[in-house]
């Protein structure tokens, strides 16, 4: 099936829960899961595909579609999949199964919640395959509503504050991207948004220079890159646990994907001209989004900063404009998004719909109380931290050389930060699982009186978490230990990005 | 020129006349032995039957100039006069349930007659005839405006509208004469024709700002929107959803044709680092101010009908940027904002018209919870809110982003009135903030009475295909708008 029904496939999933009676929860459930699935399969069967391809010594696109879409702009409903997109691609469909998976247990509005949750899901995938401008940006803003939604209605802590803070910065990132666009655009001959064909017309080199951080800084806004990350934590926090894992696994990544699709591609004398500032800027983001990980008493707050840290990675990669950087940052994408969803279905589905406090004072030996989301977490937590073994490590090693060939300071700034997550990942992991006796004393929502073991009395790991969790936990362990799955296809489209150093 | 090839070229304008009177005698008739709420039906489906049968009447028009260019009919105005009636049929719809009080037949025919002006507004070339026709428009508004009749806000708002309407109307006047005193004659292509012979003077100047003057009340620009507000919070919701589509379709269509067909040759520039005086640095002017005043004003508003007037403040901010750029493309992009914005707002004030019945108000607050006590029209709000926001896939970005695209393409080099556009896409993301309070209410915030709301099936059909054209407008915008694009040339 062609790659593109992953997005039809969700929309009309969408649709569907619709019209579900609302009283049907266990069946819009279904649904919902049934359509992530059908959506995963065809990415991840094309993925496969592709792969092999690759591995035979292939290189470049695959189109899915190109027809005319609106002739009178020259936009192209254009979409197409290589190395770069795929593992983005098939990193959608399973945040979107994992997600539902995780989201079995809202009860209020549970077939609005899934019908936002399609929609954001199709809108995603349909940014990743756009190779078409014009298309590009219709899918991105169509997946900044739904945010709103899921957050305001099913999300914790100052949830109306939060979604309102996300939307309006996602939006404002838009309004500078849509500037950036039409000055291409015209600057290109005013004919065609078909990015291949615009990559062609070479652009002045005066308009580069100022279009280029629009588009830059318009996407860098969703990738959580500083100094325009403070949404992050805080709608990471006020989402609801699909939704954050939705955010930060993938929707963060949208932005990276836009910086190096629309603005690196189409403007290579502006990126080369503020190349290091941005580089600067992300080694700014990764030491500054860890340290204050370290400082936070919120348990979900240190996994909103931890990712900002973590995308910081993949702006750093994208900034070396070579190879080994790039292709880290672009399989960082990958990992982080794996890493992020797993750590927030923790905090947010395992621990906080369970406990109801997420304040690391009042958890505390969580260990006894719910193994499961110990050992998920220790797992999720070491990936972060970038141990061997798994995803995270190959890529950050590798964005970290790739740094390292453009300035040794750079990888230096970028490999403080390593100390640090481990420090703050640690600490979460001590005061949350472990630390029981020393803080009973405190008056932790009634629970402070009781001692030791029967402190918690929570209900158990359900199976749809269980599920969902492995799922998670085996990409980490199969993108650790086999990389080339996707490192192979990555690194072969990477080489033909224009100007990309060896 | 025969009075046949008259009263063909009017025959739509003639059967909304017939319509008009059929309502009045029979609810005259009817007026004592019927209750209220049949009356309005049986004077509504008269109604929309003359409406139904000048659309098909246009359909069949052939174009031709009349009375030495004083009214065109061409596929251009047939196209807007379609629109025009469609917004009015919709208007009529919405209001067969709404207490307009006990002078039925008066209200429709006043609508009716409203819709008469417009569509003259529509194919009038000349002077007199377009003053005449935006008269027509304007009374017939004024008058529906306060047909609340025991609401105090409605006689105010009325009084209001009309004070504003009665001094933008001279002012109007006064800018017409000095135009045909300038140029000598009161035929919109003679005078282009004379202005470009004889260059500037400052007598031309004058006035063209007098008749902007008068066109910016019409369309409700900063700094003459004072009135909208007040008209829009307090006439009859379906009268201020008239007031707020099919009087802006017609008040930017015509005074799209004299920008394109009067204006274009006269100096004046609105590029960044070039800004000379004349109309299109006034025009940058209104636009900025409406695009900032409207949207921040908006923000502060509790009541949704207020919310959507400084909205429509902000939205003719936006399109007077399309409008300015005075190119084809500019032209085009203002044609399918308007009719995209008319629809959208339409059916906006429709689902306010069907739901603030029902609970009594139309405050943010009364709008808490409907997606649970009204998940369908919640719904259909949701879209025709989320297009005025701008939100892809939806008519209203589509237009916005064509609007803001032309106005690049005036001066794609250095690009000159791409600080228009940034000020435009920066307050649009003010905008959102609005149009998602209002949303939050709906969605988001509890309901203090959760009981169903239940609205007549035809109401919410109708609403839905209006919303069906807004997406379908958003996803396909190709063929109208090479339509448009094709006809433009005909100005």
């Amino acid at each position: 099936m062609r790659a593109d029904w992953s997005i039809y496939i969700s929309f009309i999933g969408a649709g569907l829960v619709m019209l579900l009676p609302r009283n049907a929860k266990n069946l819009i459930r279904w649904t919902a899961l049934l359509t992530g699935v059908a959506a995963l399969t065809v990415a991840l069967t094309g993925y496969l595909a592709y792969n092999l391809w690759i591995k035979t010594g292939n290189a470049g696109l695959w189109q899915v579609i190109n027809l005319p879409w609106i002739p009178l702009l020259g936009s192209n409903y254009h979409l197409a999949v290589d190395g770069i997109n795929y593992p983005l691609v098939v990193l959608n469909g399973f945040v979107c199964v994992t997600g539902i998976l995780f989201s079995w247990n809202i009860e209020e509005r549970v077939k609005e919640f899934f019908a936002f949750f399609l929609t954001l899901i199709a809108a995603v995938y349909g940014v990743f395959m756009a190779m078409d401008l014009f298309l590009l940006f219709v899918f991105y803003e169509l997946a900044i509503i739904p945010k709103y939604f899921i957050i305001a209605i099913w999300g914790s802590t100052r949830k109306e504050y939060g979604a309102m803070k996300l939307v309006l910065y996602s939006f404002i990132g838009s309004a500078l991207v849509f500037i950036g666009v039409l000055a291409a655009y015209f600057a290109a001959g005013g004919i065609t948004f078909d990015i291949l064909e615009l990559s062609k017309h070479p652009i002045a080199g005066h308009i580069q220079v100022w279009v280029f951080p629009l588009i830059f800084v318009g996407f860098g806004v969703l990738a959580g890159m500083w100094p325009f990350h403070t949404w992050a934590p805080t709608g990471h926090v006020a989402a609801p646990t699909a939704a954050s894992m939705l955010l930060a696994g993938v929707v963060m990544k949208l932005g990276a994907y836009g910086c190096l699709r629309a603005a690196m591609l189409l403007f290579p004398a502006g990126f080369e001209y503020w190349r290091w500032i941005i580089a600067w800027m992300a080694v700014i983001a990764i030491v500054y989004g860890a340290a204050v990980a370290l400082v936070q008493k919120d348990f979900k707050f240190i996994i909103g900063y931890s990712s900002v840290s973590h995308m910081g990675f993949v702006i750093l990669g994208l900034a070396t404009l070579n190879v080994t950087g790039m292709s880290g940052a672009i399989l960082q994408m990958f990992s982080h998004g794996v890493v992020a969803s797993l750590l927030f279905a923790v905090v947010g589905r395992m621990i906080y719909d369970r406990t109801h406090t997420r304040q690391l004072d009042e958890l505390g030996g969580l260990r006894k109380a719910l193994p499961f989301a110990f050992w998920t977490f220790l797992i999720g937590g070491t990936a972060s931290m970038g141990l061997p073994g798994f995803s995270g490590f190959v890529a950050e090693i590798q964005v970290l050389i790739g740094a390292f060939q453009m300035s040794p300071w750079l990888a230096a700034g970028a490999a403080v930060s390593i100390a640090i997550t481990a420090a703050y990942i640690l600490l979460a992991l001590h005061k949350v699982f472990f630390a029981e006796e020393e803080h009973v004393t405190g008056g932790g929502h009634g629970h402070g009186e009781v001692v030791g073991e029967s402190r918690w009395n929570l209900p158990g790991i359900t199976c749809p978490e269980v599920v969902a969790s492995v799922i998670l936990m085996a990409l980490l362990v199969i993108v650790g230990l086999y990389p080339s799955i996707m490192l192979d296809m990555i690194k072969a489209n990477v080489a033909l990005f224009p100007g990309v150093a060896r | 020129m025969n009075y046949l090839t008259l009263f063909r070229a009017l025959a739509p304008e003639v059967m909304l006349l017939l319509a008009a009177f059929v309502a009045l005698t029979f609810d005259l008739l009817l007026q004592h032995s019927h209750e209220l709420q049949q009356r309005m039906r049986i004077a509504g489906v008269f109604a929309i039957v003359g409406l139904l049968g000048a659309i098909v009447l246009l359909v069949q028009q052939a174009p031709v100039t009349l009375l030495g260019g004083t009214l065109v009919v061409n596929q251009l105005t047939v196209i807007f006069k379609i629109v025009v009636v469609a917004l009015t049929v919709l208007t009529v719809i919405i209001s067969i349930e709404y207490p307009v009080g006990r002078h039925v037949g008066e209200y429709f025919a006043t609508v009716l007659f409203g819709a008469i002006g417009m569509m003259l507004l529509v194919s009038a070339e000349e002077l007199i005839t377009v003053f005449v026709a935006l008269e027509l428009t304007s009374l017939s508004l004024y008058i529906l405006t306060a047909f609340h009749k025991g609401a105090l806000r409605s006689q105010e708002a009325a009084v209001k509208y009309f004070m504003f309407g009665a001094i933008s109307s001279a002012f109007l006047l006064f800018g017409m004469s000095y135009l045909y005193g300038v140029t000598g004659s009161t035929n919109l292509r003679e005078i282009a024709v004379a202005i470009q012979a004889a260059g500037s003077t400052p007598l031309l100047v004058v006035a063209l700002l007098f008749i902007l003057v008068g066109f910016g009340f019409k369309v409700a620009v900063v700094p003459f929107h004072l009135w909208a507000p007040d008209a829009y919070e307090g006439a009859p919701t379906p009268v201020t959803a008239f007031i707020a589509t099919g009087s802006k379709v017609a008040s930017f269509f015509v005074l799209t044709k004299f920008v394109m067909l009067s204006f274009a040759g006269m100096p004046g520039s609105a590029f960044w680092k070039h800004l000379t005086p004349g109309w299109t640095m006034l025009l940058a002017l209104m636009a900025v101010a409406s695009m900032v005043l409207g949207n921040l004003a908006a923000i502060v508003q509790y009541n949704v009908k207020r919310m959507l007037a400084y909205s429509s403040i902000a939205h003719a901010g936006y399109i007077f940027v399309g409008l300015l750029a005075a190119s084809v493309t500019g032209a085009t992009s203002v044609f399918f904002y308007v009719i995209v914005y008319a629809l959208t707002n339409l059916g906006a004030f429709g689902v306010v018209t069907a739901l603030s019945e029902r609970v009594g108000g139309d405050d943010l607050e009364h709008f808490d919870g409907m997606a649970k006590r009204a998940p369908f029209l919640s719904l259909l709000m949701l879209i025709f809110i989320l297009s005025l926001a701008g939100v892809p896939p939806l008519g209203g970005f589509f237009g916005k982003f064509y609007l803001f695209m032309a106005a690049v393409e005036r001066d794609s080099v250095n690009f000159g009135l791409l600080w228009l556009v940034i000020i435009g896409i920066a307050m649009s993301a003010v905008s959102l903030y609005y149009y998602l309070i209002l949303l939050k209410h709906m969605y988001v915030h509890k309901a203090r009475n959760e009981e169903r709301l239940k609205t007549p099936a035809y109401l919410n059909l109708t609403l839905a295909a209006v919303a069906i054209a807004v997406i379908y407008l958003g996803l396909n915008p190709q063929p109208l708008l090479a339509l448009l694009k094709n006809f433009v040339a005909q100005l």
